[in-house]
């Protein structure tokens, strides 16, 4: 067999030219636990430890661990904080009542295409703190600079913090035995999703990518190494980003640069419930661009195939089993799905769409049936798969 | 660096052969190639009784990351398939040279094993790409 040009999951991303990647708190580590290391947006990061499907299912049944110290930590505070986050996001800030609570949205241009997906988090009055992607990270922190300059307010990014995330039904537990305290129990046992515990120099939040309950915890980076290594003890396995990919496929979790970029709106990338339009009088970047186009002409949809074979990243969609017939869309995100043990993708197609399309692998034309845009979450499928 | 099995013969191409005092070989992908392409998720075999020409693709396998065809290094006809492997995959990345064999041929033409490499051919080989 040919040594491979790899299609690839999305992430084999080219270096940006820098001589060399950037490393997490946790780079040696990975060395040490024998992690086969690739390069994501500039960043040397675990792709896995073994067997990415066994770090899957570790974290649909158990918890697995991951370094996501690679993403962006940027504190605003000040006494206009809120009114430029207001004024900054789609989803409206407003609506995190009181300090503990986190909100998902994106970023808009002024075309209403998307800059990044992030998490917004109150952390105490006129102190709040975004987590956005790492591959957005310039254009991020050019956009934050920028209009933060019309507010009273100032910018810091937190690279003294490193970012793990914990993930999978025993997630509670483990990090309860772990911090061995009564405090730390006490908040975390109840804590809800979209909440967080801050714990002294720690703030622990029930946010994730996988689709199954857990926590990213933002740390000292002095503290990353030994946290890791003792939830590693206590029972979460190491998960790498081939792992994570599969899993926020599974849960219908976009993933940047593939379900959406600054030529796509979150109209047509399966994020209009991000938006908040209400209440009228709230004006955000945007805003405008989004409402003259209210007739979407595309949508993001699910896939599944039941057919032997792996969906991947830009294949197109049709109609009928032909090259002649009607070009309905393409893939954004696709692979093969552990927990369902089929392939399944995420795709943008026309708003009109069919109960199947079709989809041309090597064997031939392969019938899809399409879904909505999530799969498995919280170890259940969200869909039937239809095999007999 | 992964690992290259003695008395097997390998190819460019990332395939190993075993071959049986009975002129038949198995034939496998090596530990090179599984780890280049990670978690195994379908293979494809040839069928028994198909006569394969050196070169042909004759099977697939197709991991987490990609798809990528097999190539037979031997002429015959073939004699067997893993089908472990179809409820399995897996099999491939854990033990590649072992219950990881995909098919079994019989060797039609002798000369085509001077073609092969030896062990240590393929580990010079590797160790100018790794």
């Amino acid at each position: 067999m040919p040594v491979l040009g790899m299609i690839g999951t999305g992430l084999d991303n080219a270096r940006q030219g820098s001589n060399m990647a950037h490393q997490t708190p946790l780079y040696q580590e990975h060395l040490i636990s024998g992690a086969k290391m690739t390069d994501f947006q500039n960043w040397s990061l675990p792709l896995n430890f073994g067997s990415q499907i066994d770090e899957h299912n570790a974290v649909r049944t158990q918890a697995g661990i991951f370094d996501v110290s690679h993403m962006l930590i940027t504190d605003i505070s000040g006494a206009q904080t809120k009114a430029f986050l207001q004024f900054l996001l789609a989803n409206n800030i407003d609506k995190l009542t009181q300090a503990g609570k986190a909100l998902y949205t994106v970023m808009l241009n002024d075309a209403g295409g998307i800059i990044d997906d992030l998490i917004v988090y109150f952390l105490a009055e006129g102190q709040y703190r975004i987590i956005s992607n790492a591959g957005t990270r310039m254009r991020v922190t050019q956009w934050l600079e920028q209009h933060a300059q019309k507010f009273d307010c100032t910018c810091q990014i937190r690279e003294d913090l490193a970012l793990i995330a914990v993930q999978g039904p025993q997630t509670t537990s483990i990090v309860c035995d772990v911090l061995q305290s009564t405090q730390a129990n006490h908040c975390l046992q109840q804590l809800k999703p979209f909440h967080t515990c801050t714990l002294d120099t720690w703030c622990i939040a029930a946010t994730g990518y996988t689709g199954e309950a857990g926590f990213e915890i933002m740390l000292p980076a002095t503290d990353a190494v030994s946290f890791w290594r003792n939830c590693c003890t206590a029972g979460a396995m190491p998960c790498g980003l081939g792992a994570r990919d599969t899993l926020r496929l599974e849960a219908g979790l976009c993933l940047y640069g593939h379900e959406m970029n600054e030529e796509t709106s979150p109209l047509i990338s399966g994020l209009g419930w991000t938006v908040a339009f209400e209440p009228s009088s709230r004006d955000f970047i945007g805003k405008a661009a989004l409402l003259a186009d209210q007739n979407p002409s595309q949508k993001l949809v699910g896939l599944v195939m039941t057919d032997r074979g792996v969906m991947r990243p830009q294949m197109s969609l049709y109609t009928a089993p032909n090259n002649t017939s009607e070009l309905a869309g393409s893939i954004t995100s696709g692979g093969f799905s552990p927990s369902l043990e089929c392939s399944i993708a995420l795709a943008r197609i026309q708003t009109q769409s069919p109960e199947y399309l079709f989809i041309q692998l090597r064997q031939g034309w392969v019938k899809v049936k399409v879904t909505p845009p999530a799969f498995f979450r919280r170890g259940k499928a969200l869909i039937d798969v239809g095999r007999n | 660096m992964t690992h290259v099995q003695d008395g097997l013969h390998y190819t460019s191409t990332h395939e190993w052969i075993r071959i049986d005092p009975k002129n038949i070989a198995y034939i496998g992908i090596t530990d090179h190639a599984q780890n280049l392409l990670g978690d195994m998720v379908l293979v494809d075999l040839p069928e028994i009784g198909a006569f394969l020409d050196s070169g042909d693709e004759c099977a697939v396998v197709e991991s987490v990351k990609a798809a990528s065809d097999v190539f037979t290094p031997l002429t015959g006809e073939v004699l067997a398939h893993n089908e472990q492997l179809q409820q399995n995959p897996g099999i491939l990345n854990q033990d590649p040279y072992g219950d990881g064999w995909l098919f079994q041929i019989r060797i039609d033409d002798v000369k085509e094993l001077e073609n092969l490499l030896d062990a240590e051919s393929y580990q010079n080989l590797l160790e100018d790409t790794e």
